[in-house]
């Protein structure tokens, strides 16, 4: 080294007058070089958390992934990564993540190891094993096919690919409790916006948020649990809009909103309900899109009674049965069909299979194709004047949802109320559009079905569908929720949101199809969907002459949800359970029962990244400690499979915005870590060597199965290329279909997912079509690809006048081209191209010929959105306020307090709460937080995210605080009459008392991510939540319930219990509580 | 300035500007810094002080975000948390509720300031801090040697020394990003583009812009925190947008570089020195007369 090299010589004598800078720069300094620039390549790639569906760039060097960020390309994230998409790196390479397979022999009290041929070896035989113990060819005296000694929990963190073999391997296996996260998150969301416009997606895009004039945030915690999406929220701020949030808790959503509106937990029906009256009394409605679009204007039968006329019950409801019939609902002129089983053709007759029917949660199946009507063509009175048209039923319905009405029910001042109303009413019309945004708050209730549906009325009122800024977006939390329905590992579903065929004497394919399609829109063309879907399933096996092998299909009798299940494995049916990137132990309702359940499984199959609470229940459970399950005597065999991360295996999410997005592998996944398509191809390969030349009937349809997709690389990865092309379809010759209307009943061609037909067309991945947004318009159609046929916002023939014109040149977005005779604009046309507005179908036609030029809903059995649901909902063709399960007040609106058609569980661990009293009197909100993911697996094992909310806690005001003596910081303990637990105490303003029938209520805030396990630990807040369910989609209420508050931490060991039982007997707690009607 | 630093193509001064009137405190912005900068996780503990766990910048954490919780409006938000509970609730007296009448949840991203007059720099006697030719203020991790004098030197208290090592640590800035045409973790991470990273003189135009709407908008608190040139530390090459004191976030409402004085200190010194000296050669020089 040369003396001019020395440091004091650069800073004396070099150009650096400073001898600050360049003269003491090091070399290492000089040097400096990102590990981004020496990356040997760059795997595009999606975040594996919440479904915004953020790009990521992997950043691969030595077959190791060195860093993970945002892709700048991406039109929705545009390079932006939130705290979890930023610990992607470590989530996927750091050292919490396992590696081995585990093994815990019945009675064992550690882990063994086991290698992996070993461990995939033993879950075949005992998939066999159960299956033939537990076979169920009949169910009295019908025949089922199928067993209910086997499960699977999971899917909504997993690829579409990996849904798919979920789904058709246990399927072939007569396996039908099969469930994942869409079912506890979002189903009611299908069910609302499926009944009400005919698809069970979010109606828009995120980036079209920018476009909205004013954005009501309801029923979501948008900035914390969506940040990267909420930048358009931003946006839209930043161009003038009025954002409002309506929420229980004052959150990081408040905070950046205009308005702030403090709601009692759980009544948000009485709020919606209050607008919908405000805009009808003053006639603010958008009335050319309600009289053209909606059903406001279809008339109904005379024998229908509301809820006004019969003090909170709909006209057809069964007391002893808790169900509604859909009879006394139906439009004059085109009564429901019946959910399933043979078609009824007497209106007004009712279905043998009621029960089991509403059990079997059809009311999910209109994700994508609206509830079937019987004929085309209802009466219509289009000046709205008929004392029987959905608009003055409507009238009637909500005329008592007043601004007193609302203040007295959700605790909101008239004033603000009144500001609410005036927002939206103002900014809706033909130039300018409002959209509302929700997620689980709205969902997660005992008719959270209604929640939804109640948005879509209001929306639809205010002409706010299939509009620029428009419409209603559904916030899904997990990266491929949404694919989890549409590809559906649920009970009730086959892919496309075809409905599972349900248990019936007698019943081929032919009346399957006749009972279940619609006469009108493109649901009527269920059977070429249903067929294309068998033939996909069992290829050449499938032909017209064995009903494309329809009967390979196990049948439901009821609900099989995955509550259900829990009830199945206390009784002791269910002896098998998958768990695939799911947390029950932790993320389910009543935490405890779903310990219970799997106590007494025989056998245990969890898929994760590390050891999550519901793979060491029989280790370190809550129920350890109180003595109430022993390690040495449970006789449980649990594996645990490590599972690949993102990273390491190609396939698509999709995104709350119905976007496929594809993601490529980085590297292989090391150790014994596997994706989960590897595991359930290669179960099946291992299943199905070791029935090989089995003559038993039973085994025809696993063995029938196509079940043969290439394998590359070092361990035998199915390509998820091959089984995405298999679910886009395939037309006789083999060759790629590029749309579902190609589709044939006749056998011709095949297609695993109807709705995603076209993901493949032109033998091109669409879904991996990554054209950068700045190179593109703001639709961003060149990116990925979304359901059904690309199109980014839904029903958007509505954005033109019924004439075909924009309604404003502000709003345009798809509009009539009279001279070419299409329709054009800047998205993809949710219409029949070439169906020229003034198009009107002669009064013999069927199916899509039906739909007239004005019918923008082409999933719709009548073409229009639906204020009133004449079939579909299972609780109410209009949404009314019940209080929630366990509720401190009275329902004000009507005598009936509770939702009469809800689903109750009794059981010694599922306890409900009187109403009112002072044994439970606070309300209590679960949530998650922007710094952890879920049920934990994700975040809390992950030291960046455990260290931002290391603890769980609970919020309070300072007034609960001051009178119940807790203290910022200290503990508390929280008691219901399911379990009690403890937590920290941060005593905050953002929690406020309400006012709810002169008396203040107060509410307290719960995040739910905690279980025993990882970095950061603690007690689960589901250990308090009671198992309710909503009727038409079997989601659980723990968005409300009451509690009691009090300081210390709870007690250890038998006195815990002790402590709960001690509170159920103060409150007179017994078996029938809260079991009423 | 950089024409001193010797650079062969100094760049323009880069910056931060972090505007927290759309900071939603998601916290991207720490993990996005400890992802790139693999710095260790700093503790498990519920402070019980709002949604900060963190509780400041240290050496293992480059990026902080605080939460302040006030009974205050934000200018042009409503917020009826405690319309509700103002009536009269016919229930035994609530203490304070009748106070709530107003609330706002501020979020501000706190780092590492780059001052124009750093005097953790200043007092380096390694060189290990030192100016890049973006004009940002970097620790080189090779040369630190844990003395710590730059510690007590920052008005910030932003450098910290790490336990196990005894080196200081701080942001980077990225410099290691920046040197590639990339952008800091942080900014690129921030969904709403709180932090935003350009050159200096671009920045604060668009922060003056920002500024002058919100005042239209009517959030007087609104101002702007180490902007100005002209301040203690001759600005910050990170500034903030804030939309209260800046003690509310933790901010020195004042800063001053430390080594400020110590021009005139050492001229003083000099000057006693020179004297003393004097006197001593008077002793002398009067002695041979």
């Amino acid at each position: 080294m040369g003396l001019r090299d020395w440091p004091v010589y650069r800073q004396l004598r070099g150009p650096d007058r400073t001898g600050r800078a360049s003269a003491v720069q090091s070399r290492r300094s000089a040097e400096l070089t990102p590990r981004t620039a020496t990356a040997d390549r760059v795997a595009k790639s999606i975040c594996p958390y919440c479904a915004v569906g953020c790009a990521q760039n992997v950043y691969v060097r030595d077959e190791k992934v060195v860093q993970i960020e945002g892709d700048p390309d991406s039109p929705v994230s545009r390079g932006r990564l939130c705290p979890k998409g930023s610990a992607t790196l470590q989530l996927t390479t750091g050292s919490t993540r396992r590696h081995t397979v585990l093994y815990r022999p019945p009675h064992g009290t550690g882990w063994e190891e086991l290698d992996l041929d070993t461990a995939m070896d033993m879950v075949a035989d005992r998939v066999i094993a159960t299956r033939r113990e537990t076979w169920e060819a009949e169910h009295e005296g019908v025949t089922v096919n199928r067993t209910m000694g086997i499960a699977s929990l999971g899917g909504a963190t997993l690829d579409n690919e990996e849904n798919y073999l979920i789904k058709k391997l246990l399927t072939s296996l007569g396996v039908v409790q099969v469930e994942n996260q869409a079912r506890v998150c979002h189903s009611s969301t299908v069910v609302g916006l499926g009944t009400s416009f005919g698809r069970g997606g979010a109606t828009g895009f995120m980036q079209d948020l920018q476009h909205s004039d004013c954005i009501v945030i309801e029923g979501s915690n948008f900035a914390e649990c969506h940040p990267v999406g909420f930048q358009w929220v931003m946006k839209a701020k930043a161009r003038g809009a009025t954002v409002i949030h309506v929420d229980p808790r004052f959150t990081r959503t408040s905070a950046l909103s205009d308005l702030h509106v403090p709601i009692r937990a759980g009544t948000d029906i009485a709020f919606l309900g209050g607008i919908i009256n405000h805009v009808l009394e003053t006639d603010a409605i958008f009335r050319e899109f309600v009289v053209n679009y909606t059903n406001a204007a279809t008339i109904v039968t005379e024998d229908f009674q509301d809820t006004e006329d019969l003090d909170g019950l709909f006209s057809g409801f069964d007391t002893e049965a808790r169900t509604y019939s859909f009879d006394t609902w139906s439009y004059v002129g085109a009564p429901a069909a019946p959910a399933s089983g043979v078609r009824d053709r007497t209106p007004g007759q009712r279905h043998e299979d009621k029960q089991d029917i509403r059990d079997a949660g059809r009311g999910e199946q209109h994700g994508s194709g609206g509830a079937a009507l019987e004929g085309t063509s209802p009466e219509r009175d289009e000046t709205l004047q008929h004392p029987r048209c959905v608009y003055q039923i409507l009238k009637r319905h909500y005329a008592r949802y007043t601004p007193a009405m609302v203040q007295e029910v959700c605790g909101i001042p008239e004033e603000t109320f009144r500001k609410v109303c005036r927002a939206l009413v103002d900014n809706s019309g033909p130039e300018r559009t409002s959209q509302f945004c929700y997620a689980v708050g709205w969902t997660q209730h005992s008719t959270g079905a209604q929640f939804i549906r109640a948005a879509c009325v209001l929306q639809l009122l205010l002409g706010n569908i299939g509009r620029p800024g428009g419409g209603i977006q559904a916030l899904r939390g997990h990266a491929s929720i949404q694919g989890s329905s549409d590809i559906p590992t649920l009970f009730n579903l086959l892919p496309g949101y075809l409905p599972m065929p349900y248990a019936h004497h007698q019943q081929n394919l032919r009346s399957f199809i006749q009972a279940d399609a619609a006469r009108k829109g493109f649901w009527a063309n269920m059977e070429n969907y249903f067929v294309s879907l068998l033939k996909a399933w069992w290829g050449d096996t499938a032909t017209s002459d064995n009903d494309f092998c329809f009967d390979h299909l196990p049948r439901l009798t009821g609900s099989h949800s995955t509550y259900d299940t829990v009830m199945e494995q206390l009784a002791g049916r269910c002896k098998g359970y998958f768990l695939m990137g799911e947390n029950p132990a932790v993320g389910s309702a009543n935490a405890k029962m779903q310990r219970l359940g799997m106590a007494n499984l025989e056998w245990l199959v969890v898929r994760d990244f590390s050891l999550i609470e519901s793979a060491t229940w029989w280790q370190n459970g809550p129920e350890i400690e109180t003595g109430e399950l022993s390690t040495e005597e449970n006789a449980t065999e649990v594996f645990f499979f490590p599972a690949a991360a993102h990273t390491e295996k190609a396939g698509s999410f999709t995104n709350t915005n119905r976007w496929l997005q594809w993601h490529e592998a980085a590297v292989e996944p090391d150790g014994d870590a596997r994706s989960d398509l590897w595991f359930m191809y290669h179960l099946g390969l291992r299943i199905r060597a070791k029935l090989a030349g089995s003559t038993d009937p039973v085994d025809r349809p696993v063995l029938d199965l196509t079940w043969d997709y290439p394998v590359e690389g070092p361990h035998d990865e199915p390509s998820a290329d091959a089984v995405l092309q298999e679910i886009n379809g395939r037309d006789a010759n083999g060759d790629l279909l590029t749309a579902y209307t190609q589709l044939a009943a006749d056998g011709s061609t095949s297609c695993g997912c109807w709705i995603y037909c076209g993901v493949y067309a032109d033998g091109v991945n669409q879904a991996a079509r990554k054209k950068p947004a700045d190179e593109q318009d703001w639709i961003a159609a060149e990116w990925a690809w979304a359901w059904p046929a690309n199109r980014r916002v839904l029903y958007n023939r509505a954005s033109a006048r019924p004439d075909g014109t924009p309604w404003s040149e502000r709003k345009k977005l798809v509009w009539w081209d009279a001279d070419a005779g299409a329709w054009t604009g800047h998205d993809v046309p949710d219409f029949e191209r070439d169906k020229s507005p003034d198009y009107r179908p002669d009064k013999d036609d069927s199916g899509v010929a039906a739909l007239s030029g004005v019918d923008p809903f082409i999933m719709q059995a009548d073409g229009k959105g639906w204020l009133y649901a004449p079939a579909g909902v299972l609780d109410g063709p209009m949404p009314a306020h019940y209080e929630p399960q366990d509720s401190p007040f009275p329902n004000a609106l009507y005598r009936q307090q509770r939702n009469p058609a809800r689903l109750v569980y009794p059981h010694e661990h599922n306890r409900y709460q009187p109403v009112g009293g002072d044994t439970y009197p606070y309300v209590i909100t679960t949530y998650r937080l922007t710094e952890h993911f879920t049920a934990g697996g994700m975040s809390r094992s992950t030291s960046y995210l455990a260290e931002l909310q290391p603890e769980p806690f609970c919020e309070v005001s300072p007034e609960l605080a001051a009178s119940r003596g807790l203290e910022n910081g200290g503990w508390a303990t929280i008691v219901t009459a399911r379990n009690a637990i403890e937590a920290r105490v941060l005593v905050t303003d953002r929690m406020t008392p309400i006012r709810v029938q002169g008396r203040a209520v107060e509410q307290i805030g719960l995040p739910y991510h905690w279980g025993p396990n990882g970095l950061s630990t603690g007690d689960a807040a589901n250990e308090l939540s009671g198992i309710t369910l909503d009727p038409s989609s079997h989601i659980q209420e723990v968005k409300t319930f009451s509690a009691d508050i009090r300081p210390g931490r709870r007690p250890r060991g038998p006195a815990l219990p002790a402590l709960v039982r001690a509170y159920r007997d103060r409150a007179g707690v017994t078996e029938h509580t809260g079991t009423e009607v | 300035m950089t024409a001193d630093t010797g650079y062969e193509n100094p760049a323009p001064r880069k910056g931060f500007f972090t505007d927290t009137s759309v900071c939603i405190g998601c916290k991207a912005c720490e993990v996005a810094c400890k992802e790139w900068n693999l710095i260790p996780e700093d503790g498990l503990e519920l402070t019980g002080m709002s949604y900060d766990n963190t509780v400041g910048l240290g050496a293992d954490t480059w990026r902080h975000v605080a939460f302040i919780e006030q009974r205050k409006p934000l200018g042009g938000q409503e917020s009826t948390a405690s319309a509700a509970s103002t009536v009269d609730l016919g229930m035994p007296a609530m203490p304070g509720a009748a106070d709530r009448s107003e609330f706002r949840w501020l979020m501000a991203s706190d780092v590492c300031k780059h001052c124009t007059e750093a005097a953790c720099l200043d007092v380096c006697p390694t060189g290990a801090l030192f100016r890049t030719e973006f004009d940002t203020v970097v620790v080189q991790e090779d040369i630190c040697n844990g003395c710590g004098y730059c510690v007590p030197a920052c008005p910030y208290g932003v450098i910290d020394q790490r336990e196990d090592d005894g080196r200081v640590w701080k942001c980077t800035m990225c410099y290691d990003r920046v040197g590639d045409g990339m952008e800091p973790a942080c900014a690129k991470a921030c969904p709403t583009d709180s932090i935003q990273f350009g050159d200096l003189d671009e920045l604060r135009e668009r922060a003056d812009e920002r500024l002058a709407q919100l005042h239209d908008a009517g959030i007087d608190d609104a101002r702007l925190y180490g902007r100005d040139p002209d301040d203690g530390v001759g600005g910050n090459g990170a500034f903030f947008l804030l939309l209260d004191e800046p003690e509310v976030y933790g901010f020195p409402p004042a800063p001053k570089v430390t080594t400020r004085d110590l021009p005139a200190m050492w001229r003083r010194a000099g000057l006693a020195a020179a004297t003393l000296l004097t006197g001593l050669a008077a002793t002398f020089l009067g002695r041979k007369r």
